[in-house]
């Protein structure tokens, strides 16, 4: 009872104070900015992304030096103040290993590349990532749920069943077999064929591209089963018997009167499954199959790094900050989102 | 009810049938084989001899139907048998009232063809229990946390209690293993020197990677508990039983409680299936001898029957999983019907 009780006492005085003020006409989504303002962890989620954006984008500008710079004779040195901050880096000084340069922020890896200036062209990597990452998994998913959807019957039904037995899939070790395709089908390419090209593009992406289409085509599938969902709810609704009574065609009812009464729900999913995206990739580049050496991922500096975790802590320790800041921000972004946009959805996962 | 299992079984074993057909096909349209390789010099006559040894020279379909035979159909026989590399059964049953030497010989998964002297099942029951080991411990960590925060929370809404669970919730979802395992290995193993870093078997080397794993699921699995049992604390029956006259311990613990689970139990099957396969990170940092690495040499090294043993036996585990969810689930909530 106690419960119960005190939730009466907590929302009826705001209920009362919202009805008392006059009612003004806000869209869906300036009323959406408005409780996202409010939501302070969602703001500093926003500006930790914003901050990464700048640095990916000024990278060039903010690094000391360029992410694949090696200068050998500093491999392993690490500024004094990371010194104090590991108890286990014990100095060259004080009868330890680890020798002191100064010049590096975060310290130097093990083939002396600057580990500040590798983060911050490592979030380039997570960034795309994070942007670019979701559009493949949705071209997939939307496509699915809305043809599912739309034509219900027997396609329906048979795509639903290829959603469920992509769900039987170990999802991890179909990207690896996938990468693994992508990586030796376009190994030594004829010049002019489409392999060449699809490589051509991969290459120039530091071998993103691969990482994309990976990550895109084992993880559409909760969207799928979504946009169906949401298709389904919408298909009787009155406006869609009239803009079908105005003669719209099947496309047209498709993606102008369905998919932009979805799509709210659509970016809120796709915005809390980014940190998943996010550590796909990580992921692959720890295994090494990621991004192609010596482009910085912060998964395979975590890799790196981590294989000598007990002499030199800093090399996979700042990195792992880096990709947790990340994924804190967009998840709570992500939850902020989804309070701001679905009020109803609050607090239930 | 019945009709409902076989129906849920028989449906496991189709996608089973399309898991299999789908990994056959991709892993054959990756380009090179086993024994291409060109570092070590394997001369055109030699190769096609070892090919045709392991019958990959035979059609692909052949090679398939061989390959899947060979799992499925079990073999009764009496003839002495001894372990060979074309010839491993994972299950053997002695029928002594048959014969001396009879026997129920079930899954023979093929050799290895890169780990020569060593078949898939040697490397299953060797590796495997260890996987299975740390998945287990993970999921348990997970649930040992996981449940009681979230159901702590949920009384406690709206208290620091909950906003501190849930701000710790929020942060744990934000880690995965690769940010956890470094900075877990740092803490503990290396500067305060409790657990060992790497290895497994014994309780210093298996604390820190379950606990690397499961961590990121428990933080999911108290806000999903904490939500659900908020929900159900708004049902009609609570108030029923509070109006009744039930204390508040007897409310939560026999009614809010049993109902508020369903949704959790749900995603048990899932959470682990997401921890078995999320095994192979964690293998990885923590230097733990499972199936991981394995998996990823085998599909650098084309080594198919490996391939395809394990994403079968991964499918199977998480198939089964989502069918036994599925079963409890309907058990669980009446309201559910079976078709």
């Amino acid at each position: 009872m106690a419960v119960a009780h005190n939730q009466d006492a907590n929302t009826t005085p705001s209920n009362i104070a919202k009805l008392k003020t006059p009612h003004k006409g806000t869209s869906l989504w300036a009323d959406a900015w408005r409780r996202l303002r409010r939501n302070r962890l969602a703001i500093i989620g926003a500006i930790i992304i914003l901050i990464n954006i700048l640095m990916a984008i000024f990278a060039p500008q903010l690094a000391p030096k360029y992410y694949a710079t090696q200068v050998l004779v500093d491999n392993d040195t690490a500024p004094y103040w990371v010194t104090r901050v590991f108890p286990s880096m014990v100095t060259v000084e004080e009868g330890g290993y680890v020798r002191i340069n100064n010049d590096y922020l975060l310290g130097a890896d093990n083939l002396g590349r600057d580990l500040w200036s590798r983060i911050i062209y490592g979030s380039q990597v997570s960034l795309l990532v994070a942007f670019i990452g979701p559009l493949f998994a949705a071209l997939i998913g939307i496509t699915v749920g809305l043809v599912a959807g739309y034509f219900g019957g027997w396609i329906d039904n048979l795509l639903m069943r290829i959603v469920d037995t992509m769900y039987a899939f170990p999802t991890l070790l179909l990207v690896i077999l996938l990468m693994a395709f992508f990586r030796a089908s376009v190994a030594q390419p004829e010049p002019g064929s489409f392999a060449f090209n699809v490589a051509q593009i991969d290459q120039r992406m530091g071998g993103m591209l691969f990482v994309f289409m990976g990550i895109g085509m084992t993880s559409w599938m909760n969207l799928a089963r979504l946009v169906r969902g949401q298709i389904l709810s919408v298909r009787e609704k009155e406006y869609i018997e009239a803009a079908r009574s105005l003669g719209v065609g099947t496309r047209g009812i498709m993606f102008r009167h369905m998919l932009p009464n979805i799509l709210g729900t659509i970016i809120i999913a796709e915005t809390l499954t980014i940190p998943t995206y996010i550590s796909y990739e990580a992921f692959l580049s720890f295994i090494g199959l990621g991004v192609n050496p010596p482009v910085p991922s912060w998964g395979a500096m975590i890799s790196e790094g981590s294989s000598s975790i007990s002499t030199y802590p800093n090399q996979a320790i700042f990195p792992a900050i880096a990709l947790f800041l990340v994924m804190f921000a967009f998840n709570f972004l992500g939850d902020g989102l989804r309070d701001a946009l679905d009020p109803r959805m609050r607090g239930v996962d | 009810m019945g009709r409902f299992l076989i129906r849920r079984f028989l449906w496991m074993f189709v996608v089973l049938f399309v898991v299999s057909v789908i990994t056959f096909v991709l892993m054959r349209l990756v380009p090179g084989g086993p024994f291409n390789n060109s570092e070590r010099g394997v001369p055109e006559a030699v190769r096609r001899n070892i090919e045709a040894k392991y019958g990959l020279d035979q059609p692909l379909l052949n090679q398939y139907l061989k390959y899947i035979g060979d799992i499925v159909l079990p073999r009764i026989t009496d003839e002495t048998w001894r372990r060979s590399l074309t010839e491993d059964y994972l299950i053997n049953i002695d029928l002594p009232f048959l014969g001396e030497d009879a026997a129920f010989r079930w899954m023979n998964f093929g050799p290895s063809l890169r780990n020569r002297s060593r078949t898939v099942n040697m490397i299953f029951t060797d590796n495997l229990p260890i996987s299975f080991q740390l998945g287990l411990a993970a999921m348990t960590v997970a649930m040992a946390i996981g449940i009681p925060a979230g159901i702590i929370s949920a009384l406690r809404r709206n208290t620091w209690v909950d906003y501190t669970g849930m701000g710790i919730a929020i942060v744990g979802v934000s880690i995965p293993v690769i940010i956890m395992g470094p900075i877990l290995q740092y803490t503990f193993a290396v500067n305060l020197g409790i657990f060992r870093p790497t290895g497994w078997g014994t309780l210093d080397t298996m604390i820190l990677p379950s606990f690397a794993l499961g961590f990121a699921q428990s933080a999911l699995l108290a806000r999903l508990t904490r939500a659900s049992l908020l929900q159900v604390m708004n049902e009609d029956y609570i108030r029923t039983a509070r109006a009744k006259g039930l204390s508040e311990r007897m409310v939560i613990l026999f009614h809010a409680l049993k109902n508020s689970l369903i949704p959790v139990v749900t995603v048990l099957g899932p959470l682990f299936a997401a921890l078995l396969t999320g095994t192979f990170v964690t293998e990885t940092i923590f230097g733990v001898p499972g199936m991981g690495r394995y998996f990823v040499t085998s599909v650098l090294n084309r080594d198919y029957p490996v391939i395809m043993g394990t994403i079968l036996l991964y499918a199977f585990c998480l198939v089964l999983a989502n069918t036994i969810v599925d079963i409890v689930y309907a058990w669980l909530d009446p309201r559910i019907r079976y078709d």
